[in-house]
Formats: structure tokens, sequence, C-alpha cells
């Protein structure tokens, strides 16, 4: 590697991929519209572009039945599309997420049953990371990754342990993900992989003020990071959810050869056919030994 | 006789070295020393405290001086009494220095009264030493035993129960580092020349004695054999330093005509056939795989293969006779290697040479018991190991191996299963929108900002503002609830007096907790008031940690 592309690289040059909930089941449900959250997020990604000339952007949208990439911007075939009222970048994501969306709905069949039925986080989140793997074998220079995740659906909790194996390989590969929580309840999701991969987790208060947060809190560079303080939540909430039921659990049964986890006693593992030895059950039957025990106090 | 609580034996009193002495009997026990003269009038009866003996000094078997021992007393005065035999001696002498150990370690007073010794539990007084120990030696360990067996919660019995692993350990077989063996060559011995008279003196000490025993393995054996049946010691040594000798002056032929003279000398100036079995032994023990060429030649410590000769010749050309010429590469291998083994006995405890020998050899034979072992164990796996793995059928695993079945089946099946289940799962904002409302309002909105572009401003400021300043209040709230270090825990920000107190009731309440489950299921009466005592105790607790610790979490709120 020739010196001086190295010195254009300074410590502070990021890849942030960002993971954009498009579910319109809860778009169409939120506090705030689908075209005030794109602005916020289009204002934001142009600041990024705009912190160091090196950074790039991804955007991979988490629909309700599939995923796919709306923009990068390191590829060349950027062109300007539109009226030339807005920069390419806008024009060019917005145009690529309407392409999107009537690919998800031809996709879907069935209509959700009356909750709110989530996006597919796992799939963008394998997705990004495979880019930045790809990243990662570019070659010696090459800008630090993050993932960003601005969801706003509930978790899905039969996505448990695909997601949970995406946040290990984040961990492994040192890709902190950040998360922003848009939805009405708490993600433990997101909180988790924020908390294991060393990422920042925040659930805005003030929806209106979105921009505000994504360029104060997570427009930061991982360099930065060292000195800069963000703000911290008080608390993870690392329940899992149980394999059978796909329930979210604090307590539950562990296989001891696979170790997945069951919310109730199960004779036979499900995942790797290992049989288990008989429960110690107390007190179901008053057993002739309990019996034999009172006599001999007496 | 030397467990007993008291010795009894026939001594004389002296008062100096040269005194004659009164003769009479000397009692000993725990406490003190009596001697009572045979002659009622004499005046000479003596009771010493043994508390008041500072140090004790003896003469030693085989000088020519009488069996003597020497009591020193606290100011300066010393008992000297003589006995009939050594072996008196050595059973007083046994007597004394275990009383003094005793009497040295002082025990805490308080220790004492509470590590009381309960009816019905039989300590000896070694066990009690070692938990007086153990309580000195752990602070953590002695507050807890105070707190638990003082405060009559726990018995002492149960409060050791659960401490079996540091009981076991017997302090007086913990092996003490040793003084391995010179890297000179003390085996070497050169005599000292008068000038004067045509004599030359030899002088070995015990430390030599054992690295010619170590060395030389047909020396020992010889020694072994010879004294006390065929020759006294001092023969013994003397043939062996007349070999020595004639092996170093360059008289071949004079060495030839005394050995075969002397049978015994001739053992010296053989070969030592002990030393070339071992080697041949450990030839056969070459791994094959590593060295498939490996024979006598490689061993330098037997053959003489090169070198300069002890008698300062070069060359090797005398007839090759049985008597054998070693060469100072071969002495040399021989030492380092004898170095290299280590020690495994002190030349200190052994009183006479015959010991000494008899000591080596058994732990030579304790370590070929090992070998011969090993050795078979190696031999059982060269063949298994020089195999080539790739021509191999596969090991069979005593184990399973882990079969996941299909995970496809296992993601992807389970979500009808979970829409279908938690319809009346959390209640959030309902959906009420179809599918297809739903999916044109988004594509309205992308169109909406296509044709709008986007809004100005992007933020309200006053909105800006009032996030800017929210968060900037919440970072540092944070800050200073939570600290820097996001995985730093609460105790570290305590005070340390406040953290000790914590941690030492924490302490309390695991030992108790231990007690409490290891004594389920309640079988007997016993147990059953064990737990509670154990329950009261636990309870006592939290009143004391919020009187402590109220004062402290309410400022933090």
């Amino acid at each position: 590697m020739a010196s001086a592309p190295s010195k254009l690289y300074s410590d502070d040059v990021s890849l942030v991929v960002v993971l954009l909930d498009t579910n319109p089941f809860f778009w169409s449900s939120s506090s705030l519209s689908f075209s005030q959250f794109l602005t916020h997020v289009l204002a934001f990604l142009n600041a990024i572009l705009t912190l160091n000339q090196l950074n790039q952007v991804v955007v991979i949208a988490t629909g309700y039945n599939s995923c796919d990439y709306v923009y990068d911007s390191s590829s060349t075939g950027n062109q300007s599309v539109g009226n030339g009222r807005m920069p390419s970048l806008c024009a060019t994501l917005l145009q690529n997420l309407e392409e999107f969306m009537n690919k998800d709905e031809q996709l879907g069949k069935q209509e959700p049953e009356g909750r709110i039925a989530c996006s597919l986080l796992s799939g963008s989140l394998s997705m990004a990371l495979c880019y930045i793997q790809r990243v990662f074998r570019s070659g010696l220079l090459h800008p630090q990754p993050r993932i960003l995740c601005l969801q706003g659906s509930p978790d899905g909790p039969e996505q448990y342990v695909a997601i949970m194996n995406a946040i290990f390989s984040a961990q492994r590969s040192m890709v902190p993900i950040d998360s922003c929580y848009l939805g009405a309840q708490n993600s433990a999701f997101l909180q988790q992989a924020s908390y294991i991969t060393g990422g920042v987790h925040h659930k805005p208060q003030q929806l209106d003020g979105l921009f505000q947060y994504l360029l104060t809190i997570f427009g930061t560079d991982l360099h930065s990071r060292n000195f800069l303080q963000l703000p911290k939540p008080v608390g993870v909430d690392f329940r899992a959810s149980c394999f059978c039921h796909k329930n979210t659990i604090d307590m539950g049964y562990i296989c001891s050869v696979c170790l997945s986890i069951y919310c109730k006693h199960l004779k036979k593992c499900s995942t790797c056919g290992s049989v288990f030895g008989q429960a110690q059950t107390q007190s179901d039957e008053p057993s002739a030994t309990n019996r034999k025990r009172k006599t001999t106090d007496a | 006789m030397s467990g007993a609580a008291q010795v009894t034996k026939r001594a004389k009193y002296k008062i100096s070295v040269k005194d004659p002495g009164t003769t009479g009997a000397l009692r000993m026990n725990d406490q003190k020393l009596m001697f009572m003269p045979d002659n009622r009038n004499s005046g000479a009866k003596l009771v010493v405290e043994f508390k008041s003996i500072q140090g004790h000094k003896y003469t030693k078997e085989g000088s020519n001086k009488p069996p003597l021992i020497n009591l020193a007393n606290a100011q300066g005065g010393s008992y000297i009494f003589e006995f009939d035999s050594y072996s008196d001696l050595h059973v007083c002498r046994d007597f004394v220095s275990k009383v003094l150990e005793k009497s040295k370690e002082t025990p805490n007073a308080a220790l004492e009264k509470s590590a009381v010794k309960l009816p019905d539990e039989q300590l000896s007084e070694e066990e009690m030493q070692l938990r007086i120990k153990l309580l000195q030696e752990n602070s953590e360990l002695q507050k807890l035993h105070r707190q638990f067996v003082g405060g009559n919660i726990l018995t002492e019995a149960e409060f050791w129960a659960a401490r079996k692993k540091l009981l076991d350990r017997d302090p007086s077989k913990k092996s003490k580092q040793r003084v391995g063996f010179k890297s000179a060559m003390i085996s070497d011995i050169r005599p000292a020349t008068d000038g004067r008279t045509n004599k030359v003196t030899f002088s070995l000490t015990p430390e030599i004695i054992l690295q010619i025993f170590a060395e030389k393995p047909a020396v020992h054996r010889a020694f072994l054999n010879f004294v006390p049946n065929k020759m006294t010691e001092m023969e013994f040594w003397t043939k062996y330093c007349r070999a020595e000798y004639l092996s170093r002056t360059k008289n071949y032929h004079a060495v030839v005509a005394e050995a075969a003279e002397d049978e015994e000398l001739a053992v010296f100036l053989k070969e030592d056939d002990i030393l070339a079995n071992e080697v041949r032994k450990k030839i056969r023990r070459v791994d094959p795989t590593l060295d498939m060429e490996a024979d006598e030649g490689d061993d330098y410590t037997h053959l003489p293969d090169h070198g300069i000769f002890r008698d300062g010749t070069k060359e090797s050309n005398e007839l090759q006779s049985e008597h054998y010429r070693r060469t100072l590469l071969q002495d040399l291998n021989r030492h380092a290697a004898v170095v290299l083994e280590g020690r495994t006995i002190d030349v200190e405890r052994e009183d006479s040479t015959r010991a000494l020998a008899e000591a080596l050899a058994r732990s030579k034979r304790g370590n070929e018991g090992a070998d011969n072992n090993a050795n078979e164990e190696r031999l059982d796996r060269t063949p298994r190991v020089a195999e080539i793995e790739d021509l191999q059928a596969p090991h069979c695993l005593p184990l399973a191996p882990l079969s996941i079945k299909d995970a496809r089946e296992y993601f992807d099946s389970q979500q009808a299963n979970t829409l279908k289940a938690s319809r009346d799962s959390q209640a959030s904002m309902k959906c009420s929108l179809s599918r297809q409302e739903a999916y044109g309002s988004v594509r309205d909105a992308i169109s909406e900002i296509k044709d709008m572009g986007l809004s100005d401003p992007i933020v309200n400021p006053e909105v800006a503002l009032k996030v800017y300043s929210g968060l900037t209040h919440n970072i540092s709230s944070i800050k200073y609830h939570l600290g820097k270090n996001p995985r730093e825990t609460v105790l570290d920000r305590l005070p340390s007096a406040t953290k000790e107190k914590l941690l030492y009731h924490w302490m309390s309440i695991q030992e108790l907790l231990k007690h409490f489950w290891s004594s389920y299921p309640i079988t007997t009466p016993y147990l059953y008031s064990k737990v509670n005592r154990l329950k009261d105790a636990l309870s006592n607790i939290y009143p004391q940690l919020e009187v402590y610790f109220w004062p402290e979490f309410t400022a933090f709120a």
C-alpha cells in the first residue's frame, strides 16, 4: 500500500450501515409519520457523509416480508434521478425504497392478526454483517464499520435465535450495533445487541426531534467514542425466549448438550434429540417414603 | 516410647561437663522435668519447668564423648545430664525437642478458649494445633469462627465440617525445600600429602560419601555388601581411597598388580556394571519414531569413547583388560546427571554411613518400581504412536456426536405458531388498516417527500434545544449514578468502610446459608434445632443492614 492513501485515512473514517424499519403496519399507526421519519433520516445520512470525505453509508430496508439494500454511497451508479430538487443521495434512496416496498407487498400474503407484526430484523442484521465482512476482506485500509438499527416494530420472539447469532458474530468481528427504538414498548433484543457488542442504545423521548438525537448520539464515530460521553441505559433486559413456544421467559430449563432453552420440562430435547433423566417431582405424589419418615420421627 | 506423656531415665546430673555428676533418676513430662538423686541427702534435687528452658544441646553418637544433654535456661545457666547409653539420650532428646516446640507456639488465649474440645468429639492434640494455626493465619476465617462459634450459632464440629480440605493437610508432612548437590565434584577426592612422611590423607565428610554413593552405584552396592560383614567402615574407605589414588597414577601395571591381590580393591577399579545396565535400559526406552539409531555409543557417561583419562594420558592403546580407565568426560557427565536428579535424602538426619547407604538404596528402589510401569506403558504406546494416521480406520469414539435436527424446519415453522399463539399477548397499538392500506400509506409518504423535498427546517429549533438539553442532563446524571465505566459496580462507589461492612455481612450470610441448606432434609431433631438457630441468625442480619445502609441509600435516590 502506498503511503499517500494511508495519510488520508484518519482514525474517524466510518462506514455506517443503517437498518431502516419499513414495516408498513407499524408506520401506519405510529405517532411519527413515515415521511417525517424519512426526512430526519435522510438529513442525518447527509450529515454523516459530510463529516469525513471517506465516510460511507449503506442503507438496508427491513421490511415485513423481505430485506434489501436500498442505498450504497460507495457505488458509482448514483445518477441523479428526478428533478434535481434534492441531492442524489435522497433521490436514489427514495427511488429504491419505493421499488422495495412494491416488491415487499407482492411477497406477502397474510394479514396480521390484530397485533403489530414484526419486521425481519434478523435478516437485515445478517445482510449488514455480510457486507461488513466483505469490507474487511477488501484490504488493510478500510473504514471502521458500525451498524445503526432504526427500529420501531416490536421484537419477534421467533427471531430470537437468529438475532442472538447475529449479535454474537458482530461481537466477534468487533462491530458495534447502535440501536434507536422508536416504538412504544421496550425492545429487549436491541438492548441486548447494543450491550453485548459495545454500541449505544437509546429510546428517544421526543420523536419530532429525532434528527437531533441521531446527530448527537449516533453520529459519533468509533474513535471519538473513547472520549465522548454518550447516554447509557440504566439496565438491560436480558430475558431469553423459549424454543418451544417462543415466549419470553426469565426462568426455564436448559438442555445440557446443546443449550436450548425450554419453558417447561421435556423428556427429550427437540433440537438435538438427547433424552433427559427423571425429574425430581416432589410436589406431585405423596410418596411412601414421606410417610415412612413421619413414623420414625414420632 | 517417644509418644509417651512422660519419660523416666537413669542419668547423672552434672553442673559442668567435667563434673563427675550425681547419679539419679530423671523424669520428664509435659510441664517440667524432675531429677531425684539416688542419695537423698546430697541435695541435688532439681525441678525445672520447661517454660524456662530455651534450648538444648546434645552430644552426637559416634563421637568419643559420653552421651550428654545440655538444657539451657533463660537466665543463661545450663543443666547437664549424662545418660548411660545413646539410646536413652535419643529418647530424652526427642521428648525435650517435642515439648520445646509445643511451648514455642504461643497460641492466642482467646482462640484457645473458643476452640473448646467438645465431649462428643475426640480431637487429637495435633488437630487442635492445626486448627489454631489455621485460624491464626487466616483473619477472615477467624472472624467467622468468632462470630458463629463464639455466638453459639454453630458448633465447632459443624464449622470445621465444611472445611475438611483445610484440615486434611498435615503440616508436618510438608516437604521443605532441600539444598541440592553442589555442582563442584566433591566426590573427586584428592588427598592431602604430608611433605615429611610418605602418608597421604583423604578426608571424607558425609556429604562426600553421599555423592560417591549417588555417582557410583557399584561402590554403593559394595558398601552395603561388605560393611559390616567383611570389613569395617574404616577399612572400606581405606581401600576405596587406595583405589582412587592408584587410578590417578600413571603406573597402570601397579594397578593391575594390586587388583589381582586384593579382590575388594578390584571392585573399585572395575567398570561400574550397574551403570552399564541403566544405560542399556535407557537405550531401550528411546522412542524409535524419534531416533532409530540410538545405541550404547550415545551415552557418554558409560563408555570411554573419547577424552582424557583420569591419570592424564591421552592414548588408549593399552590392552583392554578388565581394569577400566575412566575419562574426565565420563566423570563430569555422571556427576551432572546426579546433580540434576536432585537430592532425595538429608545427610544430617542419618547418623551413620550405613544408614545413609540404606536410605539411598531405599529411595532408588522406590523410583525403580515407578520406572518399570512407565516403561511398560511406553512400550505399549510406541507401536500405537508410530501408526500413520491416514491409513488407519476412523476411531470409534465412545461419545455420541451432537446431531442437531434440521435447522430450517426449526426456524421457519415457528412463525405460524407464534402468530396464532400470541394473539392475546401484549396489547400494543393495534393495526387497524388492512394490508393494502398500510402499504399504500407508506408509498404515499415516499412520493410526498419526492415531490416536496425535505422539510425546512428539518427540526424545529425549540424542539432541538429541548432534546439537546434533555440529553445533556441525562448524560450527566447517569455519570453521577453509574460512573464512567459501564461495567463498574455499585460496590466500588461506596465509601470503603461501608463496602467492608457490606462484604463482611455477605460473607457471614454465605456461611449461614451453606450450613442451612446442608441440613436439609430435616430428619433428626438435632438438625431441626440447628436450622432454627440458623434461621434466627439470618433474620438478625436484616435489621443490621437496614441500620447501616438505609441513610446511604436514600442519599443516592
